[in-house]
Parts: C-alpha cells; sequence; structure tokens
C-alpha cells in the first residue's frame, strides 16, 4: 500500500514549490537557453545585428587550436587538482584518525580554508608567491629557485593548482575522516593478527573499503575544478601566462566578456554543460549503488 | 599448538586499571572458558594475550615465549571477533586466504588450505559469495576457517555466539567443540553465557571486576564455587542466599523461621555461635511434607518451564526471599504453604566479612 500526503487545496503545492521553481528558472534555466540560442548566432562586428548560424560558433571551437588547448590545460588543471587535493586529504585523514579518534578540535581546524572564498584564497597565494613582495618567492629564490609565474607558465600552473586544491583539501578531508571513522577498528585489528602491516593494511583493507567515498569526491573535486575555480584564475594568473592556464571556464569569460565574441563564448558554455551534466549523471548512477564492494 | 601462561597480568586505561593481576597456565590444547558479567575485562585480557591492547604489567608467555613485545602477528595467533570482522570487499575465499597471503604462502597451498577448511565447515558452495550475503551462522564458519587456515598456535574467541540466535548458538556451541576435539589447538574462549561455558571449557577462569575469581573445571566451579560472587554467578536460577547462625558445637545451621539443619559431620571450628551466610542452588531442594527437618516455604510467582517449574517465594518470618527449582509440572496457588527439604550435601557456606567460601 502506497501512503502518500494528498492535499486537498489544488493550490497549496505549487505555491509551496513556487520559490524553487522561480530562482532555478531566473538562475538556471533561462541562463541556459538564452546560451543555448546564443550559441546558435553569430553577431556582427558592432553588436547591432545577430544571424543564425547553425553549428558554426561549435564547428568554429574545434576548428582552431586555441579551444583544444584551453581543454587540454582543463583537463591537466582539474586532474591536478583533483589528485592533489584527494591525496593530502587523505593523507591527513589517515594521520588525523589515527591520532585522535575523538578529538573535535583538529576537524574544526582543517575545515577553516574551505570558509575561505575561492577569490580571498587566490589572492592569499598570489602574495605568497608574488614575485616582488611575496614571502614564499622570496624564500625560493634564496634556494636558487627563480620564481616568476607571471612569466613562467609552468609555475603559473603549480600556482593556481596549489590555490585550487588547497581550498578543496578541507572538505575532502571531512568526508574521508568520516569513511576512515566509519570503518569498524575490528577490520582492522583482524588484519593484524592476520599479518598485515600498516601500509598493507591500508592498501588492501581502508582503501577499498573507502572507494564510495573516494568516487564521490573524484567527481566533486572534477567538478569544481571544471567550474569552481574562475576566482582562482581570475584573481592570480588571468589565464596567462601565453593561456597557460587558460581553463574553460576562465575562456568562456574571456571570450564572452573581453573580447566580446559572444556566440563562440555561448557555444563553449554549452559545451562545459554538457559537461557537468554527464558528471552528474555518473554521479547518481554510481551514488545510488552506495555500496560498491 | 602451545601452551600459554598468563602470570600477573594488569591492564591499566590511563589511571584506572580494570585487570588486577590475572595468573593462568593454559595447557598445550587446553580449551578455556573466561566467563564473566558484562564489563569485568574478559576482552581486554583476551585482547592483551592476542597484542591487542597493551599490557600493563606482568607476563604472557605463549609456547615458552614472552610475547609482550610481539605484534598481533607475531603472536601467531588468531582470533575470532564478536562482529566477526570478515572484509566486507572480499569474497568467502579471500576472506580465508588473506592471513596466508600476507604470510606469503605459495598459492597452491594457499588453495588447498582454503579448500580443506571449507569442506570441514561446510562452505564449500560459498566460496564466492560476498560476506553480505551470508546468513549469521555461516559468517560464523567463515570467521573460523579463517583461524583455522592459519593452523596458529592459539585460538582465541570473543563472545563469537553472541549474535546468534538461540537454536543456531546450540548448534554452533557444539561445532565449536568438535572442531576443537579434531584440532587440538589450545583456545581461549571468551563469553558470558554460563552455558556456553559449562559445555565448552575443560577449564573456566570466572572472572569478577578485573579479578580472577575461581579457575578450575566447570563442575568444580558448579560444585565448590570459591566465593559468594562465583555460587551467584554459576548457576540459573542463581543460588539462594541466607544468613544463618552456626550452632554451639559448630554441628548444625539456625536458619530463618527456626529450622535447624544439621552439619553432615563437618563440625566448624571456630565458627560456634557466628553468623555464616548459606547458599542453596534451587535445584538442590525438594518437595517433601513427611521428613523431619522440612523447611515452610510460602509460594509467590511460579513459572511453568514445561520440563521444569520454578517456584519464587520466600521463608522464614523475616521474608527470605528464595527460588526453588523442581522438575515437572507443578501448580500451586499463590501464598500457599509447602514444606521443602534441602540436600545435606549440597550446602554452601560464606564468611559474610570475606564472601569466601567456608571449607
Ligand atoms: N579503550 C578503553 N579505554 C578505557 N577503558 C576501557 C577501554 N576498553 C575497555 N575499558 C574498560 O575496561 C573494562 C573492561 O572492559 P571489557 O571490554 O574488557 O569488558 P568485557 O568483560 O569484555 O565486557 P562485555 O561482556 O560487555 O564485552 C570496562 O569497564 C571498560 O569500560
Ligand atoms: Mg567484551
Amino acid at each position: 500500500m502506497e501512503k502518500r500526503v494528498v492535499f486537498k487545496n489544488r493550490v497549496l503545492p505549487y505555491i509551496l514549490v513556487a520559490p524553487q521553481i522561480v530562482v532555478t528558472v531566473l538562475f538556471f534555466i533561462w541562463p541556459a537557453s538564452q546560451a543555448l540560442v546564443q550559441s546558435f548566432l553569430q553577431e556582427d562586428a558592432f553588436g547591432t545585428a545577430s544571424a543564425f548560424v547553425w553549428f558554426d560558433n561549435f564547428a568554429d571551437l574545434f576548428a582552431g587550436a586555441e579551444y583544444l588547448d584551453s581543454f587540454r590545460v582543463t583537463l591537466t588543471f582539474s586532474s591536478a587538482v583533483a589528485g592533489a587535493a584527494l591525496s593530502v586529504a587523505l593523507l591527513l585523514a589517515v594521520m588525523a584518525d589515527r591520532a585522535l579518534r575523538s578529538a573535535t578540535v583538529y576537524k574544526t581546524l582543517i575545515i577553516w580554508p574551505y570558509a575561505v572564498a575561492p577569490v580571498v584564497a587566490g589572492v592569499l597565494w598570489f602574495f605568497l608567491f608574488n614575485p616582488t613582495v611575496g614571502m614564499l618567492a622570496f624564500f625560493m629564490k634564496k634556494a636558487g629557485l627563480d620564481w616568476n609565474h607571471t612569466l613562467n607558465g609552468t609555475q603559473a600552473m603549480t600556482l593556481v593548482i596549489i590555490a585550487a586544491a588547497w581550498r578543496e583539501i578541507s572538505y575532502n578531508f571531512l568526508f574521508f575522516l568520516a569513511g576512515l571513522q566509519a570503518i569498524p577498528h575490528s577490520f582492522i585489528e583482524a588484519a593484524a593478527i592476520d599479518g598485515a602491516g600498516p601500509w598493507r593494511r591500508f592498501w588492501t583493507i581502508v582503501f577499498p573499503l573507502l572507494s564510495p567515498t573516494m568516487f564521490f569526491l573524484i567527481v566533486v573535486n572534477i567538478v569544481y575544478a571544471f567550474f569552481d575555480t574562475f576566482g582562482v584564475i581570475h584573481a592570480i594568473t588571468r589565464g596567462g601566462p601565453n593561456y597557460a592556464t587558460n581553463i574553460l571556464v576562465y575562456k568562456v569569460f574571456n571570450d564572452g566578456f573581453i573580447n566580446l565574441d559572444l556566440g563562440g563564448s555561448a557555444a563553449q558554455s554549452v559545451m562545459l554543460m554538457i559537461v557537468v551534466i554527464t558528471l552528474t549523471v555518473v554521479q547518481f548512477r554510481f551514488i545510488e549503488r552506495k555500496v560498491h564492494y | 599448538m602451545a601452551d600459554v601462561s598468563i602470570r600477573n597480568v594488569t591492564k591499566q586505561f590511563g589511571k584506572s586499571e580494570v585487570i588486577h593481576g590475572i595468573s593462568c597456565d593454559i595447557r598445550d590444547g587446553e580449551f578455556i572458558v573466561i566467563l564473566g558479567p558484562s564489563g569485568c575485562g574478559k576482552s581486554t585480557l583476551l585482547r592483551m594475550i592476542a597484542g591487542l591492547e597493551q599490557i600493563s604489567s606482568g607476563e604472557v608467555v605463549i609456547d615458552g615465549r614472552v610475547v609482550n613485545r610481539l605484534e598481533p602477528a607475531e603472536r601467531d595467533i588468531a582470533m575470532v571477533f564478536q562482529n566477526y570482522a570478515l572484509y566486507p570487499h572480499m569474497t568467502v575465499y579471500r576472506n580465508m586466504a588473506y592471513g596466508l597471503k600476507m604470510r606469503r604462502m605459495p598459492k597452491d597451498e594457499i588453495d588447498q588450505r582454503v579448500r580443506n577448511a571449507a569442506r570441514i565447515l561446510e562452505l564449500s558452495a560459498l566460496l564466492d559469495r560476498k560476506p553480505r550475503q551470508l546468513s549469521g551462522g555461516q559468517r560464523q564458519r567463515v570467521a573460523m576457517g579463517r583461524c583455522i587456515v592459519r593452523e596458529p598456535k592459539v585460538f582465541l574467541f570473543d563472545e563469537p555466539l553472541s549474535n546468534l540466535d538461540a537454536k543456531l548458538r546450540v548448534q554452533m556451541r557444539l561445532e565449536i567443540r568438535k572442531l576443537h576435539e579434531d584440532l587440538k589447538i589450545t583456545s581461549v574462549y571468551v563469553t558470558h553465557d554460563q552455558v556456553e561455558a559449562m559445555t565448552l571449557g575443560d577449564r573456566l577462569v570466572v572472572m569478577d571486576n578485573g579479578y580472577a575469581a575461581q579457575t578450575g573445571s566447570p563442575l568444580e566451579v558448579y560444585e565448590r564455587p570459591a566465593n559468594m560472587f562465583v555460587a551467584g554467578f554459576i548457576g540459573s536460577p542463581a543460588m539462594n542466599f541466607m544468613e544463618v547462625t552456626v550452632q554451639e558445637g559448630g554441628q548444625a545451621l539456625k536458619l530463618p523461621g527456626d529450622i535447624q539443619i544439621p552439619l553432615n559431620g563437618s563440625a566448624l571450628p571456630g565458627w560456634a555461635g557466628k553468623k555464616a551466610i548459606l547458599g542453596i542452588r534451587p535445584e538442590h531442594m525438594e518437595l517433601d511434607s513427611k521428613g523431619p527437618r522440612t523447611i515452610l516455604f510460602t509460594v509467590g510467582q511460579v513459572e511453568l518451564l514445561g520440563a521444569d517449574t520454578l517456584v519464587h517465594g520466600h521463608i522464614g518470618a523475616g521474608q527470605v526471599p528464595m527460588t526453588v527449582r523442581l522438575p515437572d509440572v507443578h501448580r500451586f496457588e499463590k501464598h500457599a504453604t509447602i514444606r521443602l527439604s534441602i540436600s545435606q550435601e549440597k550446602l554452601h557456606l560464606f564468611d559474610p566479612e570475606t564472601k569466601k567460601r567456608i571449607v
């Protein structure tokens, strides 16, 4: 027997969901459809007229090396961010789990970076690594490393990866720590009696049991690196030097609002939308089967 | 196979001491049961033998070697946990093979041992299942299989049957006993269930609040409990206690309600005129309407168990509570008075001060 609440009033349910619908339509559906429409249009040089050009904007994207370059940069960037944020967080969580199975102080401390807005995080790192005034840049110069991320593309990339990953570490840490604490201690004790040392215990017992958490976090981190790192890039490198850190979201902004190629920018937005939809579908597909060992 | 010696072992958690110096020598191939109420430190003692808990002072010796500083893996023991602790992401086969793989045993020997253990435990058809696809009893067997394949010197069990239903518990109890008789591996088994303890153990260590109250064979512990704690803990329903006075000359006891019971020849020198605690098991009293020295018992609640009848009530004017277990079915009116006789060989006397048995 199915039990559900039936509203006698026909209007009330709609009133109740209305705010959510308004917000979704206003801030998602409407801009998204605008972007979709825009991606099929091409404006003339003065922005006075636009023509329907079918998939020309998309074809243009894939014809030039620029977009594919940006795609490559994004892949490097997001896999490095996810990789760094996940491995550092896992390391910290394992140590925290071991050190204090009960205390909560550490947990609250480590979440702090997450409370810092991406732009502020970006600015912080920007100053630390600033070639003229940055503390870290200063020490690196002393150590014989010539740091100048405004000229060196690899260094710029390293810097934005650190800045972007730094913020995710705290978020990942909490999930990993929760995951670790949910693993009954007796599994680890049984493995210890079975003759597995700490290293093998981790890789044969703990890590597999963390895999649902891991999978969830990989998707979340990639989505973050793809879409939520605009602030970091904008504050530190503005996509430079020489497009070395011009990731897709930043390129959308740059092409659309700086170079005013609205059609091309919209086409890129649509591409990003496809990526995020795909990731979300993958996410839900696997999260549905929560425990997959 | 090995003998195990526990020598004056203590355990402190921070400032509080939970094990206050326990000693016990376990012979090769013996099945020892550590029995005690919840929180008395049974698991802690077992975990110190396993190496999962640091030993605060004293020594644990396995096969002639002091193992205090050895890792669990180096002690050559195997343990069945209360929740089984089967690795949830591994099949039954891999669960059993894990310990052998960690010890770098050749693949074909692992395979042979796992299949052999699976055959003994009737798990052969389940080797490809994951733990969550097994019933409680099957999980229990896998946990045992994981120990058997290792062929360790000592088996440790921490309440392995407490998660099973009553019927399965009886069945697994028999299987564990049978397995022990086949393998003859020294075993230490922790439980708070006295039936398990009585049926499984070659010897029992009855624990009370971090002390070993008594060590001995199940019958010894039942027939000659060393103190009031053991007397009250072993046996169900629990032993009845009442205050009695030892008569002048130490030849008889005066019970509440002015009843006198002679002591069978065994006089109690030095106890004449003093108070003592008398213990009588519910099953050691019988209905007796004609005997010369019967006690009057007022019936309260009656529990019909089918094979037996438990009668709760009291004796004497002081309303000393007492429980009697009578074979067969008896129907008594509430507040009825019945006459009971006590078998004199089955009396237990304890010192009211030290709670120890008076020999
Ligand atoms: N890690 C610990 N830290 C502090 N105290 C502990 C710890 N582990 C156990 N204790 C205490 O030691 C005492 C004995 O615990 P233990 O687990 O050995 O009892 P037990 O006899 O196994 O009980 P049960 O039958 O409920 O399992 C308890 O009072 C418990 O609170
Ligand atoms: Mg316990």
